[in-house]
């Protein structure tokens, strides 16, 4: 192979790594020639999600995880999203492709309420 | 509690020999397992183990009991309780073991965990041990993913609406509540315009005199709001019970006892049959609370409810499962 061609292969890896740094998510594939997708978590636990607020770029997929012992659900005010009931460990996602601020809540537990803002 | 208390009547307002302040005296007793009886214009409360004092009551006519369990949450089986089938029948068998035995069961929803059908069909099977009739209101876990429409086609035949309802015992006249549909993001449980002109409605034509027992999952009385412990319209409905001279609420949602009177109603929040959780902001969330498990049992519950026609209070009496 070229060294050209190497270092091009190597950066692929690095770039998606530090992706991976940055956002603090876990589904990163990266192959060559792609750009890495981006991901963010938001933690559910104690009755609150973590972050409350969640500043993320378009087309980032957020994973919703829920580490609490009791079920909880991510519903968006305006009904851009909803997830089934999550039991502990479970997960839900959704990819944010419009800029703009989305409120969700838990539509069990409605005083929990969170935000993802896309920018 | 086994020693017998004399209470003096101070103000007696409802003219059936409780005052306000020995009728709450009395209340917090019943947290340890007391009863609290009217006799000859005396409030005196009696230890369960001394029931027998009363004669070994068996209902007389005029006279209702029935008993009133919560939160069962079966499907759960986290570590604050891992065995919630366990539980539940042991509130069972503490139901099956009371002196007066219920006419029949009020369950204050979150039956299930998870809404699934098994979950209900255990729950259903388990309290077919009390061979008693139960009336269900559903708690926020009973109505995941699709709207109530499986709870209201196991437990709503003939209800209205999400579910609600009413009926009449012995001169009684029970109301069934639903304040877990359509919750608001920040809010707090909610009855809804179309269910409260219901509830105008069905107690319009009532004499004031008929007593009336109020059951929803979520308290109809702001307990904390911070946990969303409240109804964001309950005020509405009370307002159509004020003319009534005795009105009993009965919830759950909390998984702890806790009463409140105001003038002619009675809050009354029940324990759950599957676990505790913690007291208003004494802890950082209102989760399932852990506790060792030889106290478990202690700190989950049944609700035994009196009715002696006449009276005006009813008598609310929890017992622990322990």
């Amino acid at each position: 192979m070229s060294r050209r061609v190497w270092i091009f292969v190597l950066a692929a890896p690095v770039v998606a790594a530090a992706a991976l740094l940055i956002s603090g998510g876990r589904s990163v594939t990266a192959s060559a020639g792609q750009a890495p997708a981006s991901s963010a978590e938001v933690k559910i636990d104690n009755f609150s999600f973590g972050p409350t607020t969640l500043t993320v770029a378009p087309g980032t997929t957020v994973t919703w995880t829920n580490r609490d012992d009791i079920p909880h659900t991510v519903v968006s005010d305006d009904k851009v999203f909803k997830s089934k009931v999550l039991d502990t460990d479970e997960k839900f996602s959704f990819t944010f492709t419009k800029p703009g601020t989305y409120g969700y809540f838990c539509s069990i537990h409605p005083k929990m309420t969170g935000k993802v803002v896309v920018q | 509690m086994t020693t017998k208390v004399k209470d003096e009547i101070l103000h007696d307002h409802n003219h059936d020999g409780i005052d306000r302040r020995g009728f709450l005296k009395c209340m917090a007793w019943a947290g340890t397992g007391a009863l609290c009886v009217m006799q000859g214009g005396v409030l005196k409360s009696y230890g369960l183990s001394r029931l027998s004092d009363l004669g070994g009551r068996a209902p007389a006519a005029g006279e209702l009991s029935f008993a009133q369990i919560s939160d069962s949450h079966m499907g759960f089986n986290k570590p604050a309780n891992p065995d919630v089938a366990g539980t539940l029948k042991a509130a069972v068998d503490k139901i099956n073991g009371l002196s007066t035995a219920p006419e029949f069961l009020l369950h204050t929803g979150d039956i299930s965990h998870l809404s699934k059908p098994e979950e209900f069909d255990t729950v259903d099977q388990i309290l077919k041990a009390t061979g008693k009739e139960v009336f269900f209101v559903p708690g926020e876990h009973d109505v995941l993913n699709d709207d109530g429409a499986q709870f209201r086609e196991r437990y709503g035949k003939g209800a209205k609406g999400a579910g609600w309802y009413s009926f009449e015992k012995k001169g009684v006249h029970f109301i069934g509540l639903v304040n877990v549909m359509n919750l608001k993001a920040g809010g707090l449980g909610t009855l809804g315009r179309e269910q409260l002109e219901w509830l105008e409605d069905d107690v319009k034509h009532l004499k004031h005199s008929t007593p009336l027992v109020v059951f929803a999952h979520i308290p109809l009385w702001t307990v904390y709001p911070d946990w969303g412990w409240g109804t964001d319209d309950s005020a509405q409905a009370l307002a159509y019970l004020k003319k009534f001279g005795s009105v009993t609420v009965l919830n759950g949602h909390i998984h702890q006892t806790m009463q409140k009177v105001e003038g002619t109603v009675t809050f009354h929040t029940a324990a759950s049959t599957a676990f505790p959780q913690p007291e208003p902001g004494k802890a950082p969330s209102p989760g399932p609370m852990k506790v060792p498990a030889e106290q478990l049992r202690s700190v989950l519950g049944i609700t035994d409810v009196n009715y002696v026609r006449g009276q005006q209070a009813l008598a609310v009496v929890d017992s622990s499962l322990a």
